[in-house]
């Protein structure tokens, strides 16, 4: 009996999993676009999460709407098209190229070409330092110093 | 080149300033691109009598609200002595959707503490509260006459945002 009881303690979780809803395609090419779509569109309340990870009510009815759409025969981009409209260009895990993302594209890159740029002078300061101040004497005085610690 | 042992602090003084400004920010209030664009209609089965509907239709001509809202959202809770306050006190026609929610939670609810709605419509699939764009409870949109929509407010309904946000668009709004 013991057993038994374990086993179905072990089973406890997959009822949790079966909160997520399965959506039937007649066609294949259907169901990839869908999970290809809910990847690609966020949701709105736990914003770092796509539809496909997300078991919030509003994903929930997101992934509904996808699927209706898409079973309906819509296009990839009408999907999209409603869900912008309604929730603006945030729903896009992939933000579009234009004026107000534009730092966002580019920014990593200028913060890497500034950092490079310090490291760079940094480096050259460096050189110039130690160039200037190794004279003969200096190597000299080296010299001497590490014949000392030998003898 | 003696000052150079303060670069650590003025990068950590910008750090603070930018992180400083990063927390007055709210993530989660992303801009409605619904702002000037006409509210869709809505049709929704009446909360206290299935039989009839709520039509947005029936509003065209009037400077009205929309709420969305729903008896397990706590922020809803909060704002609902104001919204009745406006209702009764200010005569802002509001309509609301209740969302999400046990029908008769919400009845009870609404025979308990006061009714501010002119009618409540519910949204078993979620259709018409999509079409607002709305991704939490409770939200408030303004409508104006032609039925566009001028205004979303996003969490309570406080005296302060009526004031300074809502009031004097609605003025504007009435005598257009």
């Amino acid at each position: 009996m013991r057993p038994l009881g374990w086993l179905l303690l072990l089973l406890f979780p997959v009822l949790l999993m079966a909160r997520v809803e399965v959506y039937q395609f007649d066609d294949p090419a259907k169901e990839a676009r869908y999970k290809r779509l809910i990847e690609e569109l966020r949701c709105l309340v736990c914003q770092n999460q796509n539809l496909a990870d997300s078991n919030a009510e509003l994903a929930e009815d997101m992934r509904r709407i996808t699927y209706e759409m898409i079973v309906r025969g819509e296009t990839d981009e009408q999907v999209i098209t409603f869900m912008v409209e309604r929730y603006g260009e945030f729903v896009l895990y992939r933000p579009p190229f234009q004026r107000s993302t534009l730092m966002l594209w580019f920014g990593p890159f200028i913060i890497l070409g500034i950092t490079v740029l310090i490291l760079l002078l940094f480096i050259r300061r460096r050189a110039a330092e130690r160039a200037e101040s190794l004279t003969a004497a200096d190597h000299e005085r080296a010299r001497k110093l590490l014949d000392d610690q030998q003898t | 080149m003696k000052a150079r042992f303060l670069i650590p602090l003025g990068v950590f003084l910008g750090l603070v300033v930018l992180l400083g400004v990063g927390l007055t920010l709210d993530p989660r209030d992303v801009p409605s691109v619904l702002i000037d664009k006409k509210a869709s209609e809505f049709s929704l089965p009446d909360l206290f009598d299935s039989g009839k509907r709520v039509d947005s239709a029936t509003m065209k001509g009037q400077v009205w609200l929309v709420n969305v809202w729903g008896t397990w959202c706590p922020e809803c809770w909060r704002e609902h002595d104001f919204l009745l306050y406006l209702a009764k006190q200010e005569k802002v026609p509001i309509i609301g959707i209740d969302w999400r929610d046990e029908d008769a939670e919400a009845i009870n609810f609404l025979r308990e503490k006061g009714n501010p709605f002119l009618a409540v419509g519910i949204d078993p699939e979620s259709k018409a509260v999509m079409d607002l764009g709305v991704y939490g409870a409770p939200e408030t949109f303004l409508i104006d006459k032609q039925g566009v929509i001028r205004k979303k407010h996003k969490g309570a309904m406080t005296p302060q945002v009526w004031r300074e946000e809502f009031k004097p668009l609605i003025e504007k709004l009435e005598k257009s």
